[in-house]
């Protein structure tokens, strides 16, 4: 065990910001997909366009920044650098970005032969990267509940990679494997565990280490970091179970778990926001403001999940479900995953150039990679970005000017990243000059 | 209980406060308010790494025998904080509020990574591999940080 621990700071530059780089030209693709499609594609969660958006956003955008970051975030909550960092990266990405092209192309096209390409895709991808996680999360020594939830997150995406993957090889072959009529009850479980045991969860394990020693905000209470991850953990359970019982018999107590896991997740938001209510750190930055607008997103999904529940005609509106995907996915997962990348990059940039200059070449300083301007208008880009595709569910024919303000949102993030890699090219090109007159 | 893993994320958090109290002094341009606090803050981060590198990282290396791994890094971030702690110095006489900001926020991330990995890991590492003799030695960590602490 003890070689694996080196305290590395972190895996070679390259390894996160390929995903990084890639990931916001995806959502670019999911907006102009709704320019293209228009009003059609928000009639309901099952229209081909929300279905091919949708996954852009889950698995192009979110599950690529997200992969990209734990390989970062492992080096310092496991004080161990994964296997063969660079590798696993050269692999897993350009098969992860494959994989949601083929996906999304396999939703629009109705194409059966793309889904089966896609399931075999991701299986390779996710398998080589969930292999390398499990191996750096299970030998670390370290304490604390954060490396416990993050265990829980990894676990919670490889069930959304099973059922993902029976779920397009069950398309694929147009229900020679599984009953189509077996279709519903396997969408609902892999949906809960992408969202709920793969990014909430991850998003809760890193915000117990991150809200509090970057915002310092007090930390979150320790029984609610106990009670949480495992509450939500039984809630996915139990909320597969609909998976062996009749469909008659889980109409009972499905909607009940479903209103429990929703419950503890609003319960996370309230207390993240809570916490940052209190915080000594009183400067409001881009990355302080997203988070904030994060945590007041999944309020309002809470809220308006209980909302349908109270009023059925409300709820049983084929455009409720996109309601809530708006504020989960663009609401809360990508105001979360921008707010952190605004601060990765920047962070990581200083870290590579430290090391390559020493002190005789101090590098810019965080707030020098990123202008404060460029991040701060992007966040307000992507917040009316969010309202008008809230409100364009309410009022579908506003579905284009949405779509175009989310892509030019994301279009906008990254050439803000992309100006960070510009400044660490620039600076490193500086060091190996003068090293080489030295 | 006077264990090292008790102790010592303790004071983290104690510079912590003093990290904020300079930077909100920055950030209203009260220079002189903001030259005593870094001072404060500067000694006392100062004093958390003469405590982890004259007492707990020796230790720590002579009981697992582990001297290349773990303290090599700590150290090494260390020097990495020093470095920015001069930065900010020079920042602060300067009046340079926008210098200062940029140095405090890499300052921060650098220090509470660093600081995720040594209560995280380290320390309960330290309490394990140090047995009966973790208790003594978390007290004189204490000594040390409360006297530059008075």
């Amino acid at each position: 065990m003890q070689p694996l621990l080196s305290f590395e700071q972190a895996p070679p530059i390259s390894v996160p910001y390929r995903f990084f780089l890639t990931a916001p030209l995806f959502g670019a693709i999911a907006g102009m997909i709704l320019v293209f499609l228009g009003a059609e594609t928000l009639q309901s969660r099952w229209s081909q366009g929300a279905l091919a958006m949708t996954h852009l956003i889950v698995v192009d955008f979110m599950l690529q920044a997200m992969c990209g970051s734990l390989l970062q975030f492992v080096a310092v909550v496991a004080g161990a650098n994964i296997w063969r960092p660079r590798l696993v990266a050269a692999v897993v990405h350009p098969l992860i970005t494959a994989g949601a092209v083929l996906l999304a192309a396999a939703f629009l096209m109705e194409r059966p032969l793309l889904f089966l390409l896609a399931a075999l895709v991701f299986a390779t991808a996710l398998g080589l990267f969930l292999c390398v996680m499990a191996m750096a999360l299970l030998r670390t020594p370290a304490h604390g509940m954060s490396i416990h939830i993050l265990r829980v997150a990894v676990c919670g995406l490889l069930v959304t990679l099973v059922l993902g993957a029976m779920l397009a090889v069950t398309l694929g072959l147009q229900g020679e494997v599984l009953p189509v009529s077996s279709l519903p009850a396997l969408i609902n479980v892999h949906v809960a565990w992408g969202l709920g045991g793969w990014a909430l969860m991850l998003v809760i394990g890193v915000s117990i280490l991150v809200v509090p020693m970057f915002q310092l905000t007090p930390a979150y209470p320790v029984w609610l970091t106990r009670l949480l991850p495992a509450a939500l953990l039984l809630v996915l359970v139990l909320w597969s179970l609909q998976l062996f019982v009749p469909g008659a018999v889980a109409q009972v107590w499905q909607p009940r778990v479903a209103l429990a896991g929703v419950l503890l997740a609003g319960a996370y938001a309230a207390t993240t926001l809570w916490l940052q209510s209190r915080r000594r750190r009183r400067l409001v930055d881009a990355t302080f403001t997203f988070w904030r607008g994060a945590m007041l997103a999944l309020l309002l999904f809470t809220l308006s999940w209980i909302a349908f529940e109270v009023l059925p005609a409300l709820g049983e509106h084929p455009r409720a479900p996109l309601w809530l995907g708006v504020l989960i996915l663009p609401g809360l997962f990508l105001s979360v995953i921008m707010g952190m990348l605004y601060k990765i990059m920047p962070f990581l940039n200083w870290l590579h150039l430290q090391r390559q200059g020493g002190s005789a070449m101090p590098p810019p300083n965080m707030k020098q990679m990123i202008p404060e301007a460029a991040m701060r208008g992007q966040m307000q880009l992507h917040f009316t970005a969010l309202g008008l595709l809230l409100a364009a569910v309410l009022w579908p024919p506003l579905a284009q000017a949405a779509g175009l303000a989310f892509s030019v949102s994301c279009l906008w993030l990254e050439w803000n990243l992309l100006g960070a890699a510009r400044v660490y090219a620039r600076f490193r090109d500086k060091i190996r000059a003068r090293l080489s007159l030295t | 209980m006077t264990l090292p893993a008790q102790i010592l994320p303790e004071h983290h958090r104690h510079c912590d406060e003093l990290f904020v109290a300079a930077e909100e002094s920055v950030r209203r341009s009260d220079w002189k308010a903001a030259a005593a606090a870094l001072t404060r803050f500067h000694d006392q981060l100062k004093a958390h790494f003469e405590a982890e590198e004259g007492l707990l990282f020796p230790a720590f290396e002579s009981a697992t025998g582990m001297s290349g791994g773990p303290t090599r890094m700590m150290r090494y971030e260390h020097e990495q904080m020093r470095n920015l702690l001069e930065q900010l110095a020079v920042a602060c006489a300067a009046h340079d509020g926008n210098g200062y900001a940029g140095d405090a926020e890499t300052l921060l991330i650098l220090m509470q990574q660093h600081n995720m990995k040594e209560e995280n890991i380290l320390y309960p590492m330290c309490d394990r591999a140090l047995g009966a003799d973790a208790e003594r030695l978390g007290a004189k960590l204490n000594d040390m940080l409360e006297k530059r602490h008075a």
